[in-house]
Parts: structure tokens; C-alpha cells; sequence
């Protein structure tokens, strides 16, 4: 199912099977170069496999924007221990729909580039972690599983080369902790969800600590294309550094929300006027969340910036998980802050002390200012306990709710101010000494 | 040689082995860097976030706990950022802490207000409502208040990794997580306690301590837990002559801070209501109390006119009592009663292993050894159970060293958890089970052999003639019961050995009757009990016998006394006791029992009574003499002044005594169980676990 009719501006890579006739079938995905990049990929040596990914400037979907080839010549081959390929298919950042409609419309392009993955670093086994309420989408891909078995794609002597993968679904358990990769992989092994000390990485020491390739479901998606048409053709996709097309979620104020695929570096004032249809109901734009909640925000005048992740962050805030909430000026800042830290707060996996402790205090300061019932102190107190926790948690987490937090704060500080209960003549209480 | 890295802490070089966490590096340097989560032989967490530091070219503050020590690293622990960064943490901590410090039992040996007093904000600027949730007993044992927990996983580890229990895990999430039982709502655990202890905070406590006192309250003194072989050191917190508590928290004993339930909680037998305060006559076929000098008077008259018609007495005694007391009593019997029908419950076959290892020095493992050695191998026994601080410290060197152990065992025991080689054997077959080890075994660089009481007369020369084969070093360790134990045995409470395992026949004595034959003997004429219950197990054939009983309660062998005399408890004296590894250490007395008489106060009286010599009745003076006299004794004074173990070394010849196999026999107490005192405690009955079995895994 499609969430929105595609757009003209988009470069349809990731999505080119989108809207076809039975999308997620393997027939359909076999008609349309299907597999093709991994038929390149058992002829070529591992290292040229990751060198073309390389060279694809591919930076990983799932929020850092780490690049993928790096990542996974940090495997080591040589290592007698089994190595895993795990998806991270966890998505559970708010404001980020993409990893399911790749999922939901074209199952097997992920397959496809797990399978990619494996012959890269040498994998015999693959694991989708995937988050408990995309429960249907599992049916999905336990279909496309099926079908690959079926026609040689997974499981002992592929294609008759020799090699052997096998791939699960695995479900969580409604945690968003567990998107993050350590606390995944704790999950996947049948614990409780909460996040390894690192290092070691996951490419060193991952699943049942052996060596892990663990990527976010779209840049594992993206591998086939780079195999099949070559990293050069994916990387000149994108601006410098920052390869190919990406989905970007587009939600809240504008005419026309959806999941579009846009080239890395589009701009994001284009992307709402153009592809989103402009803001709802003509009004005007306030400010606008780019990559996910867990990303400070940009006022409007802070729009006019090319979403790539350097461009991005040098604008002060992370292209993160391309989730991108769209706010018109009748957006109420101190509502948003307290909705965004209620869901961290909740989230929090409790772990160490700054996030579990921080998050909760955050909430219920934002709550009361929100309720009319703050004190002029409590402003820089929000900034400064979000200080107190930025740099110093045990994972990201703990930043991912304390940087959005300061950002609302410092640039919309005059809504919080205003929220602030009018000053009441006090009587002064009669003293009797 | 280690390797060696030279990093920089405070402008000051430090120089380290590689692998070493900064932490620790800083702690080599005299910097103290705060930590709760951080527990020396424990996972590291990274939890609490106390201990960051800031590290030159590093973009963050990093956690000293987990930060090897590179070469040339320059780490700052009193920078601005780090002294805010620790001040923003207990920010954190008292965010949602209830702060009932006057009421918690922490109060004033509490880490988080050590650290708060140290490094924290002097004002509070949490307005909110307070995450509360309501306290929780998880055992008869162990309460855990939520609101007062910081988190640290220290209790989640040790009974995970320390004990290989792992009882309790984390529930919930983010500010609602809380420590748990991992099964069901309720602990089924060791109820050691170690969780309650190692808890930095008044969180986890204890069902016998809680709201009791005031730890300021308290004197606190160092003594050895007055229940199995394994001999713990144990700090008894005594306030107005009572124990209210015993935790080895200073570490400074052998045992670390490991203490088992019945060491930690099992104390209170002393105040058992039962306990025996007054001297007990019998008359008209009932005990009644009298004074002390009656009742000494009636004993050393019946003891005189005996001895003086050559009747037949028998004494046995104790596995409780100290080797001061043992060595009296021994000295009693053989000099001033004549007797050598003296003898007392073997646990274990001690005699025949020293003489299996006649000629060789340092055969005999010590608590130590256990910690070190690269390969263990445990024959017939539950560790676990009948053994736990052996047990810890053996799985303490498989965590931190790679213990390789092998267990032959007729049943499941928690060590194969563990284990490199784990065997089942029908019991009878276990040296046959051992010796099919043999292969493996060889290619060991040494050994520690731990055996119970399957292994004995014989069967231990069988054993060590096996250890010889395999041509490594091999140690050994004869596991047996109770506190003194060994030293029963190295005191010569038997009848056929002086002290130091030297023949009667040396004392121109010959054999006397064994603890059976005692109690078997129709024409017994006096018997003598100094702290044990032998008629539990067995009825005395002779009905004219006069008995005197010493002890702390009634027993069943106290019902059939003429005269029963009130004994002080282990934590009522001074005196030393000999643990299983046979290292010698000093008990040093707690409180007074009203109405008690320790067991050498006694026999000096009885001496007294009976114008005999036995030496002054005094503890050091009869250490001085064992040292003097008993072969392996002459340990260094200073040593055990300072609460230390000191390895006795039993004499190495030959003891040629006759094999007496059925007389070795484990009470097979399991961890709730111990002996008849055991049935005494209040707290080990309490428990839902007891009384446990053995062999369960
Ligand atoms: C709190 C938290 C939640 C995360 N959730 C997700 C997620 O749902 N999906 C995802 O792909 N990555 C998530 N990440 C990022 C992963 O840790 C990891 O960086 C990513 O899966 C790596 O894949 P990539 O390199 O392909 O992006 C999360 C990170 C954090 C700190
Ligand atoms: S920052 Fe800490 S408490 Fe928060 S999710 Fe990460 S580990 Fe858990
Ligand atoms: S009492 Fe001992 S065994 Fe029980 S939970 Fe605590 S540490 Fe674990
Ligand atoms: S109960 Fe105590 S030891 Fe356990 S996590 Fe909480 S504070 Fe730490
Ligand atoms: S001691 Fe380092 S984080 Fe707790």
C-alpha cells in the first residue's frame, strides 16, 4: 500500500518497483533487474563488493550517517567466529514511516541487499529486527523469505556457488531503545532491551558477540542499485560525501504528507513547497523538525538548507532518519516540546542515571510550564538539565532528548515566557512576631 | 613480564599494566575518581556515570570505569566540566530519592550520602512529585525499597556472576525500573544476603536488621562465623550485648565480603529463647536448674569417685568448639580423667589424607589456592551447599582467571554451570569416575582436588596415589563440616592420635573407644559431651552411665544428661578455630550470654574442683602451648592479631593409625541447615528455601 501518489521531482531508485502490479512478489521483482546486483556480487571478491559501496557514498538511513562501506570493512573476514547480517527494521524514530513502505512494497530488495551484505563480510545468517507493531509486514516478508528459498535465493548452495544464508524475522517488543543498535542486538539474543558498552562495535563484536553487519532497512536497501549500476552511477545521485537518493518522510502542516524519494541535498523549502504542496491552509511556515524527533528543530528562516547530512548538521541540527515534521505558525512550541520529551521519557530504557532520571524530570517541568503553572526559573532550568544530560548518557538517547529540547527553549523561548502565570499582587502575609 | 603503560592522571605520571581501567589507575595514583556502579570483580555497567573524566583529544567526558589506560593518555578528574558533570549525576540520583535518611538503615554508612556530601549541590531544585512506589519483601530475609535504589546493578551481578544464582534482574523501564526477582514475586534464591550488602544504598536490607539501629550505634567486631568449615571472617555488629547484625563489609577476611545465609543472618541462635542461662541437676528423674557450684561440685565428684574406682568414661567432643577448647578437653580426658576413649563426629577423612601425604609440603590447598589455581576438580560433593564460600571462590577464579573445573558428582551441582567436564557416578563409584579423568586431567598445569566424605580410608590414599600420576602439581583440600572441624581433628579428639596427629602410644596410651563404641559401651560409666548431640543419631546402651552435657540448649543428648552445663556460643569467646583449608584464625568475642560459661572457663573449673593441673583456663595461654606442642601450630601471632589466616601445616610423617571409614560421615547440611545449632535460628527457618537438599544444581 502507498501512502501518497508518487511525485515528479522524485529519483526513484530505492522505490522504482513501487505501484507495480504485485511489487512484493519475487516474479515481479526477477522482471525488474531483481537480484541482478547480487548475481554481480558472486562474481566479484568481498573487498571490491565493499569498495563499490565505498564508493557509493552511502551513509547509513538509520539516523548517525555513518558510511556503510566503512562500516563494513571494520568486519573482520578473517575471524573464525560466524558473522551475522542484522536489519535494523526497528523504526521507531517519531516522524519516520520510510523503512515499511520499502518493507511493504518491495520485500525482496532488502533480501537482496542482506544478501549482498553476507557475501561482502562472509555471512551465513541474517536477522530482521523488526518492530512488533509492523506485525503484518512480517507476514510480508516471511512471504518474500519463503518465495527466495524457494527459488535458491536463501538457504544452502545459493545459485549453486557454494554459499549458504539463511535469514529470520524477529520481532520487538514495542521499545524504541531497542532501534538502537547495541540494545537490538541484546533484544535479538532474547534479553532485555537496554545497550552494550562500546566498544566493541557491532561489526567486532555483535550478535552472540561475534562479528555483525547491522544497517537500517533502507540502506540496506540501497545496496542492489549500487551493485547493479555501480557506486560512481548512486554516489553522483547525491552531493559530495553524501550518495544517492533517500526517503524522506514528510509529514505534519503541508497539502500533501508522504514518503518521497529525493535525491540527497534536495532543498528543504522546496521539499515542502514543491513535493509537500506547500504548508495547509496557506498559512505560514514556523519551524521545521528535519530528520526525526530526536533532531533539534529549524525555525523558518533556518529552512533554506540542502538535506544531506553535512549540509544538515552544519545548519545546526541532523538529517537523521529523513523524518521530516513540517510546523505552521499556529504550532504551539511548548506543546511540542512536552509531547516530543513524554515520548522520550517513556522510552527511556532507564539504564544510567542522566536519561532515566533527566528525561522524567524534563517532562513534568515542560508539563506544568505547559499547564500555566511554571516559574520563570524553570526556562533555563529545562536548558540547563538537558545540558546536564547531553554528552553524558550511556547512549544516544539521553542526546536525542536533550538536543531537540535545548533547541526549543533557546529559539522559542518567548512562548515559553508567555506561558508563564501572570504576576498576581501577593499579599505580603501579616508577620506576627 | 606485564606489560606496562605510562598515562597521566592530575599531572601526575602513573604507570600501570596494560589492560588496566583508568579508574583503577587512578585509584594506583591515590586519586580517588567516585563510582557506584563500578564494583572491583564485577561487569562493568557504565550505569551511574559518576566516575567521567576528561581525556585529552576526547570530544565528551568518558567513564573511567570502562576506559583502558593507553600510553600517554592525560586524564583531568578535577576539571570544571568534571566536577559539574559529577554534581549534575547526584543532582540526578536526588531527583527522585526519597531522602529519608533518618529512618533508612544506611543512614551514615550510606554511599550515595558519602557522595553527595563530597561532590554534590548544597541546594535542591526538584520541585516535582516524587516517583514513589511501595516497599516489597521478596524474602523473609530481604526487603527492597524502590525509591532508594540508584540502580547500580551490584545485586543483579553478584548473585548473577558472584553467585551463579541469578535471582534478581531489572523490571520495567526508564524511571520506573526496578530491581526484581527473575521468577514469579518472590525470591527463591541462597538468601545470602550479598545483594543486601553490596546495595550502596538503603534499598535492598535486611529482614533481620532493618530499623534496629543506627550503624553509629554499634560496636563492631571481627570474628569467624560460628557455622561450617569453611570459616568466614564475619564483623558482628553488637549493640547492648546484642548481635544485631553480621556482613564482612571491610573485606578483612579471607572471604572478602562473601558471607553465606547462615554466616550473614544465621547468627541468631544466641538468643534463641531456649538457650540454656543456668546449670541444670538431675533430681527425682527431672533437670533442675542450680548454681554453678553445685553443679561443678556434683560433676567433679562423680568425675573424682569414677576415676577412682578405674570405671570406663567416655568423652566426646565438639566440631564448635575452638582449638584452645579442644586441646583441654583432650588434655582433660587423657591427664586427669585417664581416659582416652575421646572422640568426636568426623565429618571427613583429615587423618587419612595427612597421611597420604606424608613427606610432601604444601599439599594442602588453602582458601587461596582456590582463587588461583588453574584447574580444580570437586569429587562427590555440593559445593554450593555444603560449601559455599568454597564455592564462591572457585567460581570467582573461573570468572576472573579461567578456572578450568571438573565435577564428578552423583547428582546436578550449581559448579557445572561452569564446568569444563562434569560427571554423574553412582555414589561408591566416584574414584573410578576420577580416574577416567585421568587423560584430561594430565594436561592440567596444576590441580586442586576438593573431596567429600565418599572419599576416605583408602579410597583418599587411592586418591593421592592418582594425583601422583598425573605428574603435576597437585593439592588437595578434605572437605569437612563445621567451624572447627579440622581442628577437632588436628587437636587430637580422637583415639588414637595426641594433637598433631602423633600416636597415642607416644603418650605410652593405648587405642580407646571410638564415638560408636562409646555410645555402644554397656558398661559405660560416665559420659561427657562438650558441644555436640550424638544421641540425636543414636540411643547409649548404658543406662547407668552419668552424663554430663555442655552446651547452648537442650538437645536431645542434653534431655538424657545428669547434668547439663550452659556453653557459650562461638560468639560468646576468644580462641582461634582451624577452617578446612586448615588456616588457624582468631575468634574474638562479641557479647556476653548471662548465665553461659564458655567451654574453657568450664573445664577450668572442673580442674579447680577436682585439684587437678591443667594450665590457666585462658585462651592465649593455651594457644601459646598448642604452638609450643602441636606440630604445624607455631603460626605467627601477629598474623591472626590482625584478623588474618595463617595456614597451619599439620605434621608431615606417616600416622599409622587403623582406617576406620565408617566412622566418617557428613551431616549433609545443606545452605539452610546447620547441625543441631542450625535448628536454632530464628532466620534459617524462616526461609522458604529450608531446609533445601543437596543435588539439585
Ligand atoms: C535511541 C536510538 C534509537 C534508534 N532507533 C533506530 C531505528 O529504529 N532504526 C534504525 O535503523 N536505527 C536506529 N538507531 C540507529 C542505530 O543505532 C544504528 O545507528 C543504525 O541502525 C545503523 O544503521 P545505519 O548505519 O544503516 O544507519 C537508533 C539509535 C538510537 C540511539
Ligand atoms: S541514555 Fe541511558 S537510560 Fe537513556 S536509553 Fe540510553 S542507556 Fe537507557
Ligand atoms: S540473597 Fe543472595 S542468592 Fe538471594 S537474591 Fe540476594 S544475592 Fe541472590
Ligand atoms: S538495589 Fe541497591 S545494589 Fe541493587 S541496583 Fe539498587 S542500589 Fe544498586
Ligand atoms: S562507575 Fe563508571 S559509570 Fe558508574
Amino acid at each position: 500500500m502507498l501512502y501518497n501518489e508518487p511525485h515528479p521531482l522524485e529519483v526513484r531508485v530505492l522505490t522504482r518497483r513501487f505501484g507495480l502490479p504485485n511489487s512484493q512478489s519475487i516474479d515481479t521483482y526477477l522482471a525488474t533487474d531483481g537480484y541482478v546486483g547480487f548475481r554481480k556480487a558472486l562474481e566479484m571478491p568481498p573487498e571490491r563488493i565493499i569498495e563499490e559501496v565505498k564508493i557509493s557514498n552511502l551513509r547509513g538511513r538509520g539516523g548517525a550517517g555513518f558510511p556503510a562501506g566503512l562500516k563494513w570493512s571494520f568486519v573482520p573476514r578473517e575471524s573464525p567466529k560466524p558473522k551475522y547480517v542484522v536489519v535494523n527494521a526497528d523504526e521507531g524514530e517519531p516522524g519516520t514511516c520510510k523503512d515499511r513502505v520499502l518493507m511493504e512494497n518491495d520485500p525482496h530488495q532488502l533480501l537482496e541487499g542482506m544478501l549482498i551484505a553476507a557475501r561482502a563480510v562472509g555471512a551465513e545468517t541474517g536477522y530482521i529486527y523488526i518492530r512488533g507493531e509492523y506485525r503484518y509486514i512480517i507476514e510480508i516478508l516471511d512471504r518474500a523469505i519463503e518465495e527466495a528459498y524457494a527459488r535458491g535465493y536463501l538457504g544452502r548452495n545459493i545459485l549453486g556457488t557454494g554459499m549458504n544464508f539463511d535469514v529470520y524475522t524477529h520481532t520487538g517488543a514495542g521499545s524504541y531503545e531497542c532501534g538502537e543498535e547495541s540494545a537490538l542486538l541484546e533484544s535479538l539474543e532474547g534479553k532485555r532491551g537496554q545497550p552494550r558498552i562500546r566498544p566493541p562495535f557491532p561489526a567486532v563484536s555483535g550478535a552472540f558477540g561475534c562479528p555483525t553487519v547491522l544497517n537500517n532497512v533502507e540502506t540496506f536497501c540501497a545496496v542492489p542499485a549500487i551493485l547493479r549500476d555501480g557506486g560512481a552511477a548512486f554516489a553522483a545521485l547525491g552531493t559530495p560525501r553524501n550518495g544517492g537518493t533517500r526517503l524522506f518522510a514528510l509529514s505534519g502542516h503541508v497539502n500533501r504528507p508522504g514518503v518521497y524519494e529525493l535525491p540527497m541535498g534536495f532543498n528543504l523549502l522546496r521539499m515542502i513547497e514543491e513535493v509537500g504542496g506547500g504548508i495547509r491552509g496557506g498559512r505560514k511556515l514556523k519551524a521545521v523538525i528535519p530528520g526525526g524527533t530526536s533532531c533539534p528543530i529549524l525555525k523558518a528562516e533556518e529552512c533554506d538548507v540542502a538535506m544531506d547530512f553535512d549540509s544538515v548538521a552544519k545548519a545546526g541540527s541532523m538529517l537523521g532518519s529523513g523524518g521530516v515534521i513540517v510546523m505552521d505558525e499556529t504550532t504551539d512550541m511548548v506543546k511540542v516540546a512536552v509531547r516530543v520529551m513524554r515520548f522520550y521519557q517513556h522510552e527511556s530504557c532507564g539504564w544510567c542515571v542522566p536519561c532515566r532520571e533527566g528525561t522524567i524530570w524534563l517532562r513534568k517541568i515542560l508539563e506544568r510550564l505547559d499547564a500555566g503553572r511554571g516559574q520563570p526559573s524553570d526556562i533555563d532550568l529545562v536548558a540547563e538539565i538537558s545540558r546536564n544530560m547531553l554528552g553524558r548518557t550511556f547512549c544516544p538517547l539521553g542526546d536525542a532528548a536533550a538536543m531537540p529540547t535545548i533547541s526549543y527553549v533557546q529559539k522559542f523561548r518567548e512562548e515559553f515566557e508567555a506561558r508563564l502565570p501572570k504576576k498576581v499582587a501577593v499579599e505580603t502575609p501579616l508577620v506576627v512576631v | 613480564m606485564e606489560e606496562l603503560v605510562k598515562l597521566t592522571i592530575d599531572g601526575k605520571q602513573v604507570e600501570v599494566p596494560a589492560g588496566t581501567l583508568v579508574i583503577n589507575a587512578a585509584k594506583a595514583a591515590g586519586i580517588e575518581i567516585p563510582a557506584f556502579c563500578y564494583y572491583d570483580g564485577l561487569a562493568l555497567q557504565a550505569a551511574c556515570r559518576m566516575c567521567l573524566v576528561e581525556v585529552k583529544k576526547a570530544p565528551k567526558l568518558l567513564t573511567a570505569c570502562t576506559l583502558v589506560a593507553q600510553p600517554g593518555m592525560v586524564v583531568h578528574t578535577e576539571t570544571p566540566a568534571v566536577v559539574e558533570a559529577r554534581k549534575a549525576m547526584l543532582e540526578f540520583l536526588l531527583t527522585n530519592h526519597p531522602l529519608d535518611c533518618p529512618v533508612c538503615d544506611k543512614g551514615g554508612e550510606c554511599e550515595l550520602q558519602d557522595m553527595v556530601f563530597r561532590y554534590g549541590a548544597g541546594e535542591s531544585r526538584f520541585l516535582e512529585q516524587k516517583v514513589h512506589t511501595e516497599e516489597k519483601q521478596f524474602s523473609p530475609l530481604v526487603y527492597f525499597d524502590a525509591p532508594r535504589c540508584i540502580l547500580c546493578y551490584r545485586c543483579v551481578r553478584i548473585c548473577d556472576e558472584g553467585l551463579g544464582v541469578k535471582a534478581l534482574g531489572v523490571v520495567h523501564r526508564g524511571v520506573y525500573t526496578e530491581i526484581g526477582p527473575n521468577r514469579g514475586d518472590h525470591l527463591e534464591c541462597d538468601e545470602c544476603g550479598m545483594c543486601i550488602d553490596i546495595c550502596p544504598v538503603g534499598a535492598l536490607t535486611s529482614g533481620r536488621y532493618r530499623y534496629k539501629t543506627r550503624p553509629w550505634e554499634m560496636q563492631h567486631v571481627g570474628t569467624i562465623c560460628a557455622h561450617c568449615s569453611n570459616g568466614c571472617k564475619t564483623t558482628l555488629g553488637v549493640r547492648n550485648d546484642a548481635i544485631i547484625r553480621a556482613n564482612n563489609r571491610d573485606r578483612s577476611g579471607l572471604n572478602g565480603e562473601f558471607l553465606c545465609v547462615k554466616g550473614r543472618f544465621g547468627f541468631d541462635f544466641v538468643e534463641h529463647p531456649e538457650r540454656l542461662r543456668t546449670p541444670l541437676v538431675r533430681e527425682g528423674g527431672e533437670l533442675r536448674p542450680v548454681n554453678w557450684m553445685q553443679a561443678v561440685a556434683l560433676v567433679a565428684r562423680r568425675f573424682e569417685e569414677i576415676r577412682a574406682r578405674g570405671g570406663r568414661i567416655g568423652v566426646i567432643g565438639s566440631n564448635r568448639t575452638t582449638n584452645e577448647e579442644n586441646y583441654c578437653l583432650q588434655k582433660f580426658a587423657r591427664q586427669v580423667l585417664g581416659t582416652n576413649h575421646i572422640d568426636h563426629h568426623r565429618t571427613g577423612d583429615v587423618v587419612a589424607l595427612v597421611d597420604a601425604l606424608a613427606g610432601r609440603t604444601g599439599a594442602l590447598a588453602t582458601t587461596g589456592d582456590l582463587y588461583r589455581t588453574r584447574a580444580a576438580l570437586v569429587i562427590a560433593a555440593d559445593l554450593a551447599q555444603q560449601q559455599p564460600f568454597l564455592a564462591f571462590q572457585l567460581r570467582a577464579n573461573w570468572r576472573h582467571h579461567g578456572l578450568r573445573l571438573y565435577a564428578v558428582t552423583p547428582g546436578p551441582v550449581r559448579e557445572e554451570q561452569y564446568a569444563v567436564r562434569s560427571v554423574r557416578c553412582r555414589p561408591g563409584e566416584e574414584l573410578a569416575a576420577v580416574e577416567g579423568l585421568a587423560a584430561e586431567l594430565k594436561g592440567e598445569p596444576e590441580l586442586v582436588i576438593l573431596f567429600g566424605d565418599a572419599v576416605k580410608g583408602e579410597l583418599v590414599h587411592r586418591l593421592v596415589a592418582f594425583g601422583d600420576s598425573l605428574g603435576i602439581p597437585v593439592k588437595y583440600v578434605c572437605l569437612v563440616d563445621y567451624a572447627n572441624s579440622r581442628g577437632a581433628a588436628d587437636m587430637g579428639l580422637l583415639p588414637d592420635l595426641l594433637p598433631g596427629y602423633r600416636p597415642v602410644a607416644e603418650a605410652g596410651l593405648e587405642r580407646g573407644m571410638a564415638l560408636p563404641e562409646i555410645l555402644a559401651a554397656p558398661d559405660l560409666d560416665a559420659l561427657w559431651v562438650v558441644g555436640a548431640n550424638p544421641l540425636k543419631d543414636a540411643p547409649l546402651a548404658s543406662t547407668a552411665a552419668f552424663v554430663v552435657v555442655q552446651d547452648l540448649f537442650l538437645t536431645e543428648t542434653a534431655r538424657r544428661a545428669d547434668v547439663v552445663l550452659p556453653a557459650a556460643s562461638a560468639y560468646e569467646k576468644t580462641g582461634t578455630f582451624t577452617n578446612v583449608c586448615g588456616e588457624i584464625q582468631q575468634l574474638r568475642k562479641a557479647i556476653d550470654f548471662p548465665g553461659a560459661k564458655t567451654d574453657l572457663e568450664i573445664f577450668g573449673l572442673l580442674a579447680r574442683a577436682m585439684r587437678a593441673e591443667i594450665g590457666p583456663a585462658n585462651p592465649e595461654k593455651v594457644f601459646e602451648e598448642i604452638r609450643a606442642t602441636v606440630p604445624g601450630y607455631n603460626v605467627a601471632l601477629p598474623v591472626l592479631a590482625a584478623g588474618g589466616a595463617a595456614p597451619s601445616s599439620p605434621q608431615n610423617g606417616r600416622v599409622p593409625v587403623e582406617w576406620r571409614p565408617e566412622l566418617i560421615r557428613s551431616a549433609r547440611d545443606t545452605l539452610f541447615r546447620s547441625g543441631t545449632l542450625g535448628r536454632y535460628s530464628q532466620a534459617l527457618n524462616s526461609v522458604t528455601e529450608a531446609p533445601g537438599e543437596l543435588y539439585r544444581g
